[in-house]
């Protein structure tokens, strides 16, 4: 029976040729082929860490004579930066849930929030990074340190750049509203952000704390 | 329902299942967890509870815990969004990571220790 409604829905289909069935797609949020194709992009972002991630497994025990992780790190410093980007992962959430009730203000607000708790990340890192320059482990210093800084700015260039697309939707959200377009925006923006949240966890994980034990 | 009534159903369900989506109970979920699964390693490592040995095997199990949980509840990847693409997309970069990672670490680790025997392993990995 299934079968054959469907084959009856085929054939008049195929008497009207549904091109604005596409259409549809094309201009939707959901069904563009828009958000499978930026996975695609996260994906080989991630690859982008694989290779930064190999190069520091390799390099870090390369200390030569220099600072050791634990001389250096400072792990309460890491553990609240993780804790904000974690806050800042939900409260993008609550502004993706507001998105889908439609709440243009709500959806601004949340987005606000993220922004300020990324921008403390990052300010945090900064601190952090002028702290390690100060007592002189600085990149040049060691293959070790050299690995560091270019896996973890990295990730702090990503979230920058995260800082400034939400300032830029804050924007389109005020002149033109939650419309399909500015909707598959905020949810690419979406996965990226909660994306660099998992590349934290890579981080804080084999660089700071295997660092500090080994 | 008429081929010519599709699209406006479909725009009833602005927010169509072709890609996943979070609900309060996701993301909520997801925050209690991610925090207790980060809570654990920092603990561990802070405090030095356990051997080194441990502590490590249960913080690289954690962390790969953590990720799984971020995937499903922050990422929302399942087997029905974008057809399922995405998982598939999701689970091949995940074995090109782990090939690049864990292939880059034992080659090297087996040339430190394998071709300059004569060499304190402080002055092979000693270049800056």
């Amino acid at each position: 029976m299934a079968d054959k409604l469907d084959q009856q829905s085929r054939n008049e289909a195929a008497a009207s040729p549904t091109f604005h069935l596409m259409e549809d797609e094309h201009g939707h949020g959901h069904g563009s082929p828009t958000m499978l194709g930026f996975w695609i992009y996260l994906m080989s972002d991630a690859l982008i860490f694989a290779g930064l991630f190999a190069t520091f497994g390799v390099l870090s025990t390369s200390y030569a004579g220099g600072p050791t992780p634990r001389e250096i790190f400072e792990l309460p410093l890491v553990a609240l930066n993780t804790a904000i980007l974690l806050v800042s992962s939900i409260t993008f959430g609550f502004a993706m849930l507001a998105m889908e009730g439609g709440k243009v203000r709500t959806v601004q607000l949340w987005m606000l929030v993220t922004g300020l708790l990324g921008a403390a990340f990052v300010g945090v890192e900064l601190y952090e990074f002028a702290n390690l320059i100060a007592e002189g482990a600085t990149p040049q210093r060691s293959g070790f340190l050299s690995a560091f800084f270019t896996l973890v700015s990295t990730h702090g260039l990503h979230v920058t750049l995260g800082i400034v697309w939400i300032l830029v939707m804050l924007v389109q959200l005020q002149q033109r509203g939650l419309h399909v377009e500015n909707k598959r925006r905020l949810m690419c923006l979406s996965m990226f952000w909660h994306f660099l949240d998992v590349i934290w966890i890579g981080v804080f994980t084999f660089v700071y704390l295997l660092g500090t034990i080994r | 329902m008429s081929a010519s009534d599709h699209p406006v159903d479909h725009d009833v369900h602005s927010h169509g299942d072709t890609h996943g989506h979070g609900t309060m109970r996701s993301y909520v979920v997801g925050f209690l967890l991610s925090a207790v699964l980060t809570a654990i390693p920092f603990w561990l490592v802070m405090t030095g509870a356990l051997q080194p040995g441990a502590t490590a095997a249960l913080v690289i199990g954690l962390a790969i815990a953590q990720i799984l949980v971020h995937t499903v509840c922050f990422l929302h990847v399942n087997t029905s969004s974008e057809g399922g693409w995405t998982l598939v997309a999701y689970v091949f970069t995940g074995v090109i990571v782990f090939i690049t990672i864990a292939g880059s670490v034992w080659i090297m680790y087996h040339l430190n220790t394998n071709m300059m025997p004569g060499m304190p392993t402080g002055q092979v990995s000693g270049t800056p």
